[in-house]
């Protein structure tokens, strides 16, 4: 054996190497589990807080719900702008408007003309607000559950036909809508409501035909996947969400049904329209101011109402509003 | 357990409708993921939704647990499978809490209960139930929006899950952290699960069993591992892309194609010896170890065919439990064709060189 065979391995050379280097080469367990979730992911990733979620991840308020074809081209009318929730600009305009009107009162023997119809505003704003009431309450009946029923799947493909129908409501002018309701059921309350319900339907049955057909196809399959029936699918999922858009047809009804209510004095059912038409008849001012005033604050005061409704009752998540 | 018999789909006239699932059967056991893999229009989705009679098959049957589910009403049927889909569906009218619960509500579940479950669930997912079961799912990022929508088919806790392309709208880094929440989970839950995929990553990852489709026939049903060592047929073999052997890498541990038994040489042994071993072993070098057994250098012969072993610094050593891919990812980074393989304990339990990973690649999968 030579001398250099008989050296250890202890000998110069030495094979105890600085552990440091040794250590660090060393690979710690697997950050990534290499399979079938081996390893504790907990302790390898460490999870960001709420806070850095929530700021750094929130998304954008998704659009408002789809609201195209509420009408377009077929009545200018029904198209709905949603109203803000927050309303400084309005009311900037609402104060230059109150303190135009309170100059004129300050100004002019008009109003004391105006109020001499007081007993008659009284009466007929009643029976204005009957009519509303009926026709509008009956077209929303109507106009719902009929734009539900267009869009079942089973009727996807008579649906646009069928809505023509409800389109002929809307553009034949309302006065010939009265008209021909007057030649079949005579002269009355009775034609008036039918007259308005039919002049008010359409905006509600497109809104409710739209808002269910533009919710997203993905959530109804979810729906039915997990196991509900077609109604808890109808009733759970699609209504909710085409909530606002159904909203926004119904606003627009019932301004159009407030509008046009005076002209059913026309074939004898009274209303506000007696104090306008009369007061056109007779060159009178104050008296048609007397039916118009008050016509345009029941608008004013029917949409604030319904507004309000629209807001509280679709919920949040799903209400671009709030 | 999932069985599908001959199941076949065809859409519209039966003669002459598209052969959308042509006469496809397989078994899944309990607990375990199968992933229905396949370019778009293959079948795979058809075949998942033919499971829970979102779509009725033409001809086939269907078992789960062995009962026939054209024999079960299908919202009951439907109530107890989880279903997730791509497009996550969470409904944006209901609070987190409330999709959560929604099959819950739907069996009648208490709904104090129902809600408690909830909580527990995001608590799963490291989302903390005080700030999230009353959010909406527009106040989420998409990767909670996600993970609440998986733990929605979770609520009824459901035997069988359908997962329709769960991770696919997430970004690559998310995808891969929800992947392996989702497995940690899994390896709890034991749910069996039809997943369907169109990455073969995430189908390798994930799967018990791939089953890989092509125009709505199964071509192959096997495990990732069998499937990339031996693709039955030149379709699945350019599905699987030439990469394939790479891919597989992931799914061998370190245990699997190390050498064991490595013989090292100690501290006081003679300099000869290291070129001894180093020779009789065929390997590129040698191990040095310290008294209780643990790595901590190793020797080579030097390039020339010199006679005398020169001592290497020790840069890198692996843990048993690591998947080839890493390894031979710090073989190639630290240029060490011999590379220690560590318990535990620290301690030497074999060593991986290039040719015996391409050994074990090459001797395939158990069959």
């Amino acid at each position: 054996m030579s001398e250099a065979a008989t050296r250890t391995l202890q000998a110069p050379g030495r094979l105890a190497a600085p552990a440091g280097p040794a250590s660090a080469g060393q690979i710690p367990p697997p950050l990534t589990p290499p399979h079938k979730g081996e390893g504790d992911f907990a302790a390898a990733m460490p999870r960001k807080t709420v806070d850095e979620w929530g700021l750094a991840e929130t998304q954008p308020d998704p659009p408002p719900p789809c609201g195209e074809g509420l009408g377009v081209g077929v009545n200018p009318y029904a198209v709905t702008l949603p109203t803000r929730a927050t309303l400084p600009p309005a009311f900037l305009v609402w104060l230059v408007i109150a303190l135009a009107l309170a100059w004129w009162l300050w100004s002019s023997s008009m109003p004391a003309e105006i109020l001499t119809y007081w007993e008659d505003i009284t009466y007929l704003a009643v029976q204005h607000i009957e009519l509303v009431a009926w026709s509008g309450g009956l077209a929303i009946l109507v106009g719902v559950p009929v734009g539900i029923v267009l869009s079942r799947p089973a009727l996807r493909k008579v649906s646009e036909a069928a809505l023509q129908i409800f389109n002929l409501g809307t553009t034949i002018p309302t006065l010939a809508i009265l008209a021909l309701s007057m030649s079949v059921l005579g002269i009355g309350t009775v034609p008036a409501i039918f007259g308005l319900w039919a002049a008010t339907l359409l905006p509600i049955v497109r809104n409710t035909y739209t808002g269910l057909r533009a919710v997203p196809a993905h959530l109804v399959e979810a729906a039915h996947g997990m196991g509900m029936t077609p109604a808890q699918v109808l009733w759970r999922v699609e209504l909710p969400n085409a909530l606002f858009v159904i909203f926004g047809g119904i606003r627009t009804a019932l301004a159009i049904c407030v509008g046009s209510a005076p002209l059913v004095f026309l074939i004898g059912a009274g209303g506000l329209g007696e104090l306008i038409f009369t007061g056109i008849a007779l060159d009178e001012l104050p008296m048609m101011l007397a039916g118009a005033i008050p016509t345009a604050l029941i608008a004013v005061i029917t949409d604030f109402v319904v507004g309000r409704l629209q807001f509280h009752l679709v919920p949040r998540g799903i209400n671009p509003l709030r | 357990m999932i069985r599908l018999e001959h199941l076949t789909k065809v859409f519209g006239d039966p003669q002459r409708g598209v052969l959308a699932v042509d006469d496809v059967s397989l078994e899944l056991p309990a607990g375990e993921i199968c992933v229905l893999l396949g370019p778009s229009g293959c079948g795979k989705t058809t075949t998942m939704k033919m499971i829970n009679r979102l779509i009725e098959p033409t001809s086939g049957r269907i078992f789960i647990d062995g009962r026939d589910t054209t024999q079960t009403d299908p919202i009951r049927l439907r109530r107890s499978i989880g279903y997730v889909i791509q497009q996550i569906g969470l409904f944006p009218n209901k609070t987190v809490a409330d999709n959560i619960c929604v099959v819950p509500d739907l069996l009648g579940w208490d709904r104090r209960k129902a809600r408690k479950r909830a909580g527990e669930l995001l608590e799963l997912v490291g989302m903390a139930p005080a700030t999230f079961l009353d959010r909406f799912p527009k106040e989420l990022s998409g990767g909670q929006q996600q993970r609440v929508g998986v733990l929605r088919a979770l609520a009824a806790d459901p035997p069988v899950m359908l997962m329709d392309e769960p991770f696919g709208a997430i970004d690559p880094i998310n995808r891969e952290v929800i992947q392996d929440e989702f497995l940690r989970m899994q390896q709890t839950l034991r749910k069996t699960i039809i997943f369907v995929s169109h990455d073969l990553d995430e189908a390798v990852k994930m799967a018990d069993k791939i089953a890989i489709f092509r125009a709505g026939r199964l071509e192959q049903f096997a495990s990732p591992d069998e499937l990339l060592a031996r693709p039955a047929n030149g379709f699945i073999e350019s599905f699987l892309g030439s990469d394939r052997a790479l891919k597989r890498l992931r799914l061998v541990t370190v245990a699997d194609a190390m050498v064991a038994g490595h013989d090292a040489v100690r501290g006081d042994d003679p300099l000869d010896r290291a070129a001894e071993l180093i020779r009789a072993s065929g390997h590129p070098g040698v191990v040095a170890v310290d008294a209780e057994g643990r790595p901590e250098g190793w020797f080579s012969l030097p390039d020339g065919g010199g006679s005398t072993a020169s001592r290497q610094p020790l840069r890198a050593t692996v843990s048993t439990a690591t998947d080839l891919r890493n390894a031979v990812a710090l073989m190639f980074a630290h240029d060490m064709p011999l590379l220690p393989c560590v318990d535990d304990a620290g301690k030497l339990a074999g060593v991986l060189t290039y040719r015996s990973v391409v050994k074990s690649l090459a001797t395939g999968a158990p069959e």
